[in-house]
């Protein structure tokens, strides 16, 4: 596809009324790796007007350029994956009752309860387990499997639902000034941040716009993404857990948080499947410390973003990522605050425009 | 001179350049120093040097004759580390590894940042019994406050031990993988007339994955590749079975938990040690990977495989090789890059 471009809005981008409401359509749409139709439709819906080149790839990934107008620029990639971690059904046992295994990370024991939709057609459902009155204290000691629980449509949802389909957590956003409570902020932040970037994109570099599938399973989208564009920078645009909570034991400080809400994006240095160019990381700091946006250094630690397989594309290609900090990551519910989605924003965005060829000499 | 006076001069040199390279801290992503030293030892011996996006150092040396292929040497240059996660009001660092880094080792270990700051490495109070992890581990630089700490969230450290000669055998904290690096330098220094276009790339990143040489293969191209790394052996006391031990020459790797060597590319191996009458081993090894892999799946697929260097106590601060085995590695390297190559 290509179309007819309208010139990008050269103001810096802000969160405002519009952006909470095309987050809140993001997050309540239904992404589960390897069926991101539902997001993409809304990704192309909202660039299409801003950009050189748009195209859907063979795996699913938006591929979006805006062409810079000035000369010597770079070429810059950056990712931001439309899919979220969720369900899919494995056995249908009858009566609308299905069994079935989880896509992505998803810690078990946070399942019980949670009102969840299934397929297409959002089709509403529970994940259930025997209650209260009918177990042990015994029973009640031990985390249940995913094996142990069911996802319930009631036996009128039963024709609706096939073995194969997704599911995922029944959440809708709400905005809580100052904070964001929603299902899979986990990336649609990304995504959103990444559309603002094309609306507002800047001049002096080309941007590569990825729209990314089947992060949540292991970084397959962004691969082959790397491997079209050919950049020669590469940086994802996710988000992070942050763990920012007292201790557990009150003597002892909390060194394991990730990061910290209200600390401003988080700039990485190392993850589990990066490490980050450090000119890149320098750039970001340098960028953040001018334009007086808080920034924070997420621990490294274990964990991986798209920038895992950007930088390992082709001959290789200079990556780092930036995350908006979420707390409950993964979950039927996580939280953000609103001034660090912004400013996650502001800062990639600055970033860009200060952007020149030297970056790499 | 005489010949004997010339061989210990050149001896004494080699050693002066294995002390250089295992004493240079360079922990994954932080190769900036170790690549600028090989750079160092490697100007002038190459027809052409580049840096490329990863931050490979690349190597060429001649260009490619009628009979000959384009091969490329893959030693990587990185080593394990640690990367600092918090720093606490007291001034202790916490911290996680790069690369395989076990905390038995680390207790009482000493460290080295990238700019040069020490420190060293203490542990939390463990139940009787207890085997160390490393969550209860921090790095104690001799500061008391967050504040006066002169290392932040994100600095990187390696591990710091001097170099030792013990004569027969050679200590160091990183014989992986800079006995190859230096390998690697002699090979290109002494190789004349090939009918190659040999690329040797001083690689980064290996010791996280891999990662530096997958990039460097790609841009390289090449015909064959080959990785120089170590491989344990199972010549200690009461040590997990192998195979390769110390003294008994460098080692053919036929496998490894991360990639099968191309039979051909084994076979050129034996036969050009045989050819030369230089003593060898063969190498099976079940747990462990090298550059091998990474140049073996590039692009549309590459013949590959692994020369190793026997090394005891891997991953320790206290790395040996037998100095026979080095000598005997660079003699075969450049025997095999150094006539026609036809693989089966």
């Amino acid at each position: 596809m290509s179309s007819q471009k309208q010139p990008s809005m050269q103001l810096t981008p802000e969160i405002g009324a519009q952006q909470v409401e095309l987050l809140a359509r993001l997050c309540n749409a239904m992404a589960v790796s390897g069926d991101e139709q539902e997001v993409r439709q809304i990704v192309l819906d909202e660039i299409q007007p801003y950009c050189d080149q748009v195209e859907v790839d063979g795996l699913g990934n938006v591929l979006a350029m805006h062409v810079g107008s000035q000369a010597q620029k770079v070429r810059v990639m950056i990712a931001a994956h439309m899919d979220e971690v969720g369900f899919m059904l494995t056995n249908d046992e009858g009566e609308g009752v299905f069994s079935f295994e989880t896509v992505g990370g998803i810690d078990p024991r946070q399942l019980v309860g949670k009102a969840v939709i299934v397929g297409r057609e959002h089709v509403p459902a529970v994940i259930g387990a025997k209650p209260i009155h009918l177990t042990t204290a015994e029973e009640r000691k031990k985390a249940l499997k995913v094996e142990e629980l069911r996802i319930d449509l009631g036996p009128e949802g039963s024709s609706k639902a096939k073995v194969g389909d997704r599911a995922t957590f029944a959440t809708q956003l709400e905005a809580l000034e100052p904070s964001i409570r929603a299902k899979a902020l986990d990336n649609r932040l990304g995504v959103i941040n990444l559309i603002e970037l094309l609306r507002h994109a800047p001049e002096n570099i080309d941007l590569l716009a990825a729209f990314t599938v089947q992060e949540e399973v292991g970084l397959r989208g962004a691969r082959v993404a790397a491997y079209r564009f050919d950049p020669q920078i590469g940086m994802a645009i996710d988000a992070t857990p942050a763990h920012d909570l007292p201790a557990y034991d009150v003597d002892v400080e909390n060194t394991r948080y990730n990061t910290k809400l209200d600390h401003g994006p988080a700039i990485y240095l190392m993850d589990g499947a990066t490490i980050s160019d450090r000119r890149l990381a320098e750039w970001l700091m340098q960028t953040a410390e001018a334009e007086g946006i808080p920034y924070q250094i997420r621990q490294p630690n274990p964990g991986g973003t798209d920038a895992g397989a950007i930088h390992r594309a082709r001959a290789g290609v200079p990556s780092i990522s930036v995350s908006v900090p979420v707390r409950y990551a993964h979950s039927a519910a996580s939280l953000i605050r609103q001034e660090d989605w912004a400013n996650t924003l502001k800062l990639v965005y600055h970033a860009l425009t200060r952007l020149t060829p030297e970056i790499l000499s | 001179m005489s010949i004997e006076a010339k061989k210990i001069e050149q001896d004494d040199a080699l050693l002066a350049l294995i002390k250089k390279m295992v004493e240079t801290p360079g922990p994954s992503g932080q190769e900036q120093l170790i690549r600028a030293a090989i750079l160092e030892e490697i100007q002038g011996s190459a027809d052409e040097i580049r840096t490329d996006a990863m931050g490979n150092l690349i190597a060429r040396k001649g260009s490619k004759q009628p009979n000959g292929l384009r091969i490329m040497i893959s030693a990587h240059m990185d080593e394990i580390g640690l990367m600092v996660t918090h720093v606490d009001e007291n001034g202790f660092s916490r911290f996680i590894p790069i690369g395989g880094v076990s905390p038995l080792t680390c207790i009482g270990g000493r460290v080295i940042f990238m700019n040069g700051q020490r420190g060293v490495i203490g542990c939390e109070r463990l139940e009787p019994n207890a085997l160390p992890t490393l969550e209860k581990l921090f790095i104690d630089v001799g500061t008391t406050s967050r504040e006066d700490c002169p290392v932040k969230v994100g600095d990187v450290c390696g591990f710091e031990r001097p170099f030792l000669d013990l004569g027969k055998h050679l200590v160091a904290k990183s014989m992986d993988n800079r006995i190859s690096v230096v390998v690697a330098i002699a090979a290109l220094r002494t190789l004349q007339a090939s009918p190659h276009e040999v690329y040797f790339v001083f690689s980064v990143q290996e010791e996280v994955g891999l990662r530096g040489s997958a990039t460097a293969a790609y841009g390289v191209d090449p015909d064959v590749g080959l990785a120089v790394d170590v491989t344990r052996t199972g010549d200690t006391p009461r040590t997990t079975k192998m195979e390769v031990a110390l003294d008994k020459g460098p080692a053919i790797k036929v496998r490894d938990s991360s990639f099968i060597a191309d039979p051909r590319v084994v076979d050129w191996m034996i036969a050009t040690a045989k050819a030369a009458d230089i003593p060898y081993q063969m190498e099976v090894l079940e747990a462990g990977g090298t550059d091998g892999r990474s140049i073996q799946l590039a692009r549309a697929g590459v013949p590959a495989g692994c020369l190793s260097i026997p090394c005891r106590y891997i991953h320790t601060p206290s790395e040996m090789v037998s100095r026979a085995d080095f000598e005997d590695a660079i003699r075969l390297l450049v025997e095999l890059l150094s006539r026609e190559v036809k693989l089966g």
